[in-house]
């Protein structure tokens, strides 16, 4: 597509795009632990207009035990977006898109896990894409590794994932819905950061060598912002409990046994 | 707090710290305890949990995870199946347990004649010890021992398996306060079952409050205490409103 042809402008000449964002900015984005109560482990994150709930069930029995791994544990991811999570309805049924993203999100959880330690077990991730824009196979990696943190899935790291793209001869960062069908390129990436291993990278476009490179940079730039936010994210459920007793402590000074919590309130200081 | 430089094995965390999976540790030659892995010289937490050094041991104790047999383990099950010659046991694990009639009974017993299911029927619930736990084999259990065997009435609680040490408490600290304010009778199996049988309902309600609270507030310092206060508030709320 040339220039002329070209119905909207994503990128200006000064670096700003279409919801007001710089070239290497992030959507906003809030990531929560443990929303369902029911799931061993859950996550829900909102970046920009995607949101998204990841579930995970695990180790558990597996069925159709046809499916059991005899050296290690049987990972089963399963990608849904709702009817209502895009502008026209979108049909229930499984699409093709969708068994697409669940293996490639599979593929990209697999290495960070341990599964070695549950033979014969499966663990279920359930992502449920609640409203879509753009960028959801990212958004639902970084959600469900921290779903499968809070199962207490043993994980060499957490994974996390965002994508780069092109569009106006400019490389961006976390594309939205727009830029991802508008753009002249699309890149998601997901990594494993601490280890500085990518587990999945796939490209849907056109760039020459050097925009590639300057694109994975600007990626892992991303990725490691978003690492951070899922690391207080995990950390903050237990931290809000803790502060909870401790305050509660404060509080209600009881006569009684005084010496004990002055002696575990000290020690709790020592901590922070 | 355990910065110990001049040795060259610096740790990264605080003991009692919170830890996620990724984050570095420590550097150096320590033994690995459980929820850590090892890269070159690096030690990395794979669980969320506390951290934990005793010793030269590094290891992360769990805040969240689904139970897995270990050997020796004291665990709570339902049955859930009656064979010939052994019963399946749900034992709250991604396997399910058998139990053979060998390793439950004192006697040999004609199957021809009799059956298993005058022992333990579909829905007892029994006590027993994981014997073996072998690749590709479910667990095997054994009710043989003192203590272990059917438990009749009571209730059965589920509780977050990654909480029954914190219950269980430094040496029994927690469980045996908890039988001795409330008089009930505890089992605590590890796999995340609890069962109790208490005289009076006002109590059993009570005890399930402080389990919760305990299941809650495992990773908070001072909880005996706290819990022994609780209850002790709690009786004398029901004792008022008796009197009234």
């Amino acid at each position: 597509m040339s220039e002329s042809e070209k119905k909207v402008i994503l990128v200006t000449d000064e670096g700003i795009r279409t919801d007001g964002r710089k070239v290497d900015e992030l959507r906003p984005i809030k990531l929560e632990v443990g929303v369902l109560s029911r799931a061993d482990g859950s996550a829900f994150i909102q970046q920009g207009g995607n949101k998204i709930l990841a579930a995970v069930y695990g180790p558990r029995e597996l069925h159709p035990r046809h499916l059991a791994l005899p050296d290690k544990a049987y990972l089963r991811c399963t990608y849904r977006m709702a009817t209502f999570s895009v502008d026209e309805r979108k049909s229930p049924a499984p699409s093709r898109r969708e068994i697409e993203l669940s293996k490639i999100i599979k593929e990209a959880l697999e290495p960070a896990l341990f599964l070695e330690y549950f033979p014969n077990s499966v663990i279920d991730v359930y992502i449920q894409v609640l409203q879509a824009d753009g960028g959801t196979r990212c958004a639902s990696v970084t959600a469900a590794a921290l779903a499968l943190a809070d199962a207490g899935i043993p994980m060499r790291d957490l994974v996390t994932a965002c994508a780069v793209g092109k569009a106006d001869g400019r490389i961006i960062l976390d594309l939205n819905d727009i830029e991802d069908k508008e753009g002249d390129a699309d890149i998601p990436i997901a990594m494993m950061p601490q280890l500085k291993r990518i587990t999945l990278l796939q490209m849907d476009g056109h760039l020459t060598e050097k925009e590639f490179q300057e694109a994975i940079n600007l990626g892992i730039n991303g990725i490691m912002r978003i690492y951070e936010m899922q690391k207080r994210a995990l950390r903050e459920k237990y931290l809000k409990i803790r502060e909870e007793v401790v305050g509660a402590e404060k509080s209600e000074p009881k006569a009684k046994n005084n010496e004990n919590t002055n002696e575990s309130k000290s020690k709790g200081d020592e901590k922070e | 707090m355990y910065r110990r430089e001049f040795l060259k094995m610096p740790i990264f965390v605080n003991k009692k710290e919170i830890v996620v999976p990724g984050d570095l540790l420590a550097e150096g030659e320590y033994k690995m305890g459980e929820g850590v892995f090892r890269q070159h010289d690096k030690y990395y937490a794979t669980i969320i949990g506390i951290a934990d050094l005793k010793g030269n041991i590094i290891s992360v104790v769990p805040l969240r995870g689904n139970y897995i047999p270990r050997i020796n383990d004291i665990v709570i099950g339902k049955i859930v199946e009656v064979s010939l010659t052994s019963w399946r046991v749900d034992i709250n694990a991604p396997y399910f347990a058998t139990l053979r009639a060998a390793h439950a009974l004192d006697r040999k017993i004609d199957i021809v004649k009799d059956s298993l299911k005058r022992y333990y029927d579909i829905g007892d619930v029994i006590i027993a010890k994981i014997i073996s736990f072998e690749r590709g084999e479910p667990p095997l259990l054994t009710t043989k021992e003192n203590g272990l065997g059917k438990l009749v009435g009571g209730t059965l609680m589920p509780i977050h398996p990654t909480r029954v040490p914190r219950l269980i408490g430094r040496k029994g600290s927690m469980i045996n306060l908890l039988k001795k304010e409330t008089g009930c009778k505890i089992r605590i199996g590890q796999n995340g079952y609890v069962w109790f049988l208490c005289r009076r309902p006002e109590i059993e309600q009570l005890l399930i409050r402080a389990i919760s609270k305990i299941e809650r507030e495992a990773h908070t310092e001072g909880l005996t205490d706290r819990i022994k206060d609780f209850i002790q508030q709690e009786k004398m709320q029901i004792e008022r409103g008796e009197s009234k």
